[in-house]
């Protein structure tokens, strides 16, 4: 019988190695995919919850509606950020985090 | 959905996520995602939420990714030369990325209603497609206008970006 739990442990393992790979990668690019696995684990959860708080015989829709909002946001995330990694190849031909440190402290 | 298929999928989601992070090669990163985008569109169907699983597909698995790799050939990315890897700030995320872990089993295994099988649905005559969308034009049409301004915004922003020299 799988439960709310294991759904909410899938996520969260989900959601780690999204974090994992933003902390240990250093290709831009990779980052942003991983950035992508931690929002995509943050709508896994909220489905969940969506499908076990059922009212009147009908999952809460509320959730499902946030999960589209969320997936709308990212896809316009996706463009801007893509197109200002673009940018910063152009201008520095490099998609290495540690040769980026002008703003470095 | 059987509990067979519930761990195959959430194992194929689970290890080709482990796989984005990986792999040297960023074309190899992108399609490990693809197959991690679609295995999650199939968890969503196992709860019920068919809108939202075709949605991940076509967003994620169509469009978001045809972008990555769009981008990843117009970059012309090649496997990454292997440089000196700063051991001690791995190991800090590593440490950072298993505290987080712990603490989230330890919130999800002492959650009150963890263990609940999740309740039945009723047998419904309009599907969800339906539900969401009267919801999304009645109760948050407001939101709904807002997000078609963002994506407007994002639209015009990445012509502006995209654009040779920057004023």
């Amino acid at each position: 019988m799988i439960t709310l739990g294991d759904y909410l442990i899938v996520s969260g393992l989900l959601f780690t190695i999204g974090f994992a790979g933003v902390m240990l990668r250093r290709n831009i690019i990779i980052i942003f995919m991983s950035l992508e696995l931690m929002l995509n684990a943050a709508n896994l959860s909220l489905v969940a919850f969506s499908r076990f708080r059922v009212d009147a015989g009908l999952p809460n829709y509320n959730a499902q509606v946030f999960v589209f909002f969320i997936i709308t946001v990212a896809a316009a995330e996706v463009a801007v950020g893509l197109a200002i990694i673009v940018a910063l190849f152009r201008a520095r031909r490099t998609t290495h985090v540690e040769d980026i440190a002008s703003l470095k402290f | 959905m059987s509990p067979v298929l519930f761990w195959i999928f959430a194992g194929l989601m689970l290890l080709f996520g482990a796989g984005v992070v990986l792999n040297r090669n960023p074309v190899a990163s992108a399609l490990s995602l693809v197959v991690s985008f679609l295995s999650l569109a199939a968890l969503f169907m196992s709860l019920d939420a068919y809108f939202i699983g075709i949605i991940q597909v076509l967003v994620y698995a169509g469009a978001v990714m045809v972008l990555f790799l769009f981008i990843i050939m117009l970059l012309d990315l090649r496997v990454e030369k292997i440089r000196k890897i700063n051991w001690l700030a791995s190991a800090g995320g590593i440490a950072v990325a298993l505290a987080l872990a712990i603490q989230i089993f330890y919130v999800a295994g002492n959650l009150r209603f963890a263990r609940q099988p999740f309740p039945p649905l009723a047998r419904s005559t309009v599907d969800d497609v339906h539900n969401i969308g009267s919801l999304l034009f009645e109760n948050y049409n407001l939101p709904f206008q807002i997000i078609g301004v963002l994506v407007l915004v994002a639209t015009i922003g990445v012509v502006v970006l995209s654009k040779r020299e920057l004023r």
